[in-house]
């Protein structure tokens, strides 16, 4: 029994289903962030949490209690909306406190606790302005202290930040971090974006196409995804995805992957299970960080592989250099320093941490390994 | 906004932009004319009109017609003048308009924000109140009224013209609360407003501009109506258009036109108001919505 427990939810429009047997149990103080592409139903998920949208099958709980049916205002949940959801006829403690006023708090403790948010938030000289007169970042910490103020069991935000311009969403991912960390609530957390997954996130669960694909740690989640998709939409750039063959070498099992000119190099798996899966094609996984230069390799790895290939286009970013080649036949980047001496063109040794690297079946689309 | 409309401006040479004025100045003359008559001649004896001087100006400046019309001339067999039927036009207007604009509220509130099934259907059949013609409903409309007890009556008239209004009140407001965020909605069911608590808290305060654009449209509308006026009105409850169309016609003794016109002009006269004083918000909320920013 969790906190929170989504059990079998499933929602349906008419005959289409959208969402599929939903189970999740989010314990107290957890951050919880539904992640997926546009249309995956986490937003659906969220608003079946809140009970903005009913439920097809299955049971929410809060608190063991049964919230099926049970109006948005009666669960004790508080929501932060992608669009902030001011309402604009009203100043901005008019907002905050709004709805205290419908539960019927007495006017002083309403002020108080208005207070208690707004120096929380650090928006007490916004006190009396309407919404229209504030940026994005203040009305996003309005929007905050709306729902921190009801002092609510499970706060659900939808998108928050991804109305912000690039710089202050960084600034806000923090401030929403410091204050889960302060407060130690509960929060289920709806985000396209992956890199706000894995840095909110006590828990991620990776949505795809109305299913759950995946539920886990933010590092569960990076170094063993369950499937292809997982695999590829969380880490940025992406992970490579190689067709491969296995091979069994001196009584090893190993990756026959094709370089630019047709030839084959052989990379030694570090998982003995792979021995099963000998002359069949697989999908090997590797991450653009897991590819670099000789000097640059994890020494604590037990399995670097290297292997010469072409370069074919490399892109300085600063910190870091991108480096594209062709292997299996599709374009693989590989993350370098950024003082590597790359140049289109030209061949290079790369070296590969085959610890880290991952299996796929190529017809389930499933991790087969580690 | 300004900034904007100066780039979209089309660049005109001087002679152009004169060219454009003058044609503008001898419209706006042209259609200042009829007022022109009515003042002119609402202010003078009527011996100079009879004289044919009717686009004079008044050589003996005088308000005696005004006074006439307002509390003396002769309407119908009554010799009140124009004001007892003000006031049973203000009578009927003010809870028309105010009935039928809360009204329209409502439904486009529901009909945006609490959709339903086939609710776009009804929605469809609220807007035929639009296009009926009036004489269709003179006669079922009568039956009704007495079957109601409302014949002859103010309130038989206001219920007339709300049934009439809010076809397009609700047109108006539906539109409007259809491009209003909906996560506004959600937001107060989840801090715990009822029904009505969203709708008077939250929608009817952010409704200002086409608020105004309903209250313009009923009250115009309403107000200048002269057949629901002449066919369900009795005698004590005629609006001022039925009135104003009595002192007209009357059929006996000299034809008093500078009384006439003086009627005219103060039965046009709260429209006159109601556009100059909300005007400006018309335009802006016939806008709503159909331009972003």
């Amino acid at each position: 029994m969790g906190f929170l427990d989504i059990d079998n939810a499933t929602k349906a429009y008419g005959a289409v289903e959208v969402l599929h047997r939903v189970d999740i149990s989010v314990q107290e103080g957890e951050f919880l962030v539904l992640v997926g592409p546009s249309g995956c139903g986490k937003s659906t998920l969220l608003n079946m949490i809140a009970g903005l949208e009913d439920i097809t099958s299955g049971e929410i709980r809060i608190k063991d209690t049964l919230m099926n049916g049970v109006h948005p205002s009666k669960r004790n949940i508080a929501m932060v909306f992608q669009s902030y959801a001011l309402y604009p006829n009203m100043t901005v403690g008019q907002n905050i406190t709004f709805g205290l006023e419908m539960h019927g708090v007495p006017k002083p403790e309403r002020e108080k606790a208005l207070k208690e948010a707004a120096n929380l938030l650090q928006i007490e000289p916004l006190l009396d302005r309407k919404p229209g007169a504030l940026s994005g970042g203040q009305r996003q910490r309005v929007a905050m202290g709306r729902a921190l103020v009801r002092n609510p069991d499970v706060f659900l935000f939808d998108e928050p930040l991804s109305n912000l311009d690039a710089k202050l969403r960084v600034d806000m991912r923090t401030e929403i971090k410091k204050l889960h960390q302060k407060l130690g609530t509960t929060i289920v957390y709806v985000t396209h974006d992956q890199i706000e997954a894995m840095t909110l996130s006590t828990r991620i669960a990776v949505m795809n196409g109305g299913y759950v694909q995946q539920l886990g740690t933010p590092q569960e989640i990076y170094d063993t995804p369950a499937n292809i998709f997982v695999a590829t939409f969380m880490g940025s750039p992406a992970m490579n995805v190689i067709p491969a063959k296995v091979a069994i070498k001196d009584g090893l099992p190993m990756a026959l992957v094709a370089l630019h000119d047709g030839s084959e190099v052989a990379l030694p798996f570090s998982q003995q299970n792979m021995a099963d899966w000998a002359g069949k094609e697989i999908l090997l996984g590797i991450r653009p960080e897991t590819i670099t230069d000789e000097d640059a390799a994890d020494r604590k790895s037990s399995n670097i592989a290297h292997l010469s290939n072409r370069i074919v286009v490399t892109e300085p970013a600063g910190s870091d250099t991108f480096v594209t080649m062709t292997l299996g036949g599709k374009d693989v980047i590989a993350r370098m320093r950024s003082d590597a001496d790359v140049r289109p063109g030209a061949d290079f040794t790369f070296a590969v941490n085959m610890e880290k690297a991952i299996a796929f079946d190529p017809a389930s689309q499933n991790r087969i390994a580690p | 906004m300004s900034v904007a409309s100066q780039d979209t401006a089309i660049r005109t040479g001087r002679a152009v932009r004169t060219l454009i004025y003058l044609v503008l100045v001898l419209f706006a003359l042209f259609y200042l004319l009829p007022l022109y008559v009515m003042v002119v001649n609402s202010v003078k004896p009527l011996v100079e009109i009879t004289g044919g001087g009717m686009m004079n100006l008044p050589q003996v400046f005088t308000l005696e017609p005004w006074a006439k019309a307002w509390s003396s001339a002769q309407i119908g067999v009554q010799p009140t003048g124009l004001s007892p039927y003000f006031w049973n036009s203000i009578k009927m207007v003010v809870p028309a308009v105010a009935i039928s604009t809360v009204l329209g509220a409502l439904n486009g509130y529901v009909l945006t924000k609490w959709r339903f099934k086939y609710d776009t259907i009804l929605f469809g059949l609220i807007l035929f109140a639009c296009f009926i013609p009036f004489q269709i409903v003179l006669i079922p409309m009568a039956k009704m009224l007495g079957l109601m007890g409302l014949a002859g009556t103010t309130w038989g008239l206001v219920l007339v013209h709300v049934v009439y209004g809010v076809g397009f009140t609700t047109l108006y407001f539906r539109n409007y609360y259809a491009v209003f965020p909906t996560e506004l909605i959600r937001a107060a069911q989840i801090d715990g407003a009822g029904f009505f608590q969203i709708f008077w808290r939250i929608l009817l305060p952010s409704s200002g501009p086409i608020a105004v654009v309903s209250i313009i449209w009923q009250f115009t509308n309403i107000w200048n109506d002269f057949l629901f006026g002449a066919s369900f009105a009795g005698a004590d409850s005629q609006p001022m258009t039925v009135a104003l169309n009595n002192l007209v016609q009357a059929s006996h003794g000299v034809k008093e036109y500078n009384v006439h016109f003086a009627g005219a002009i103060l039965a046009a006269l709260p429209t006159l108001l109601v556009y100059i004083v909300a005007g400006r918000y018309f335009v802006r909320g016939l806008m709503a919505g159909s331009v972003k920013g």
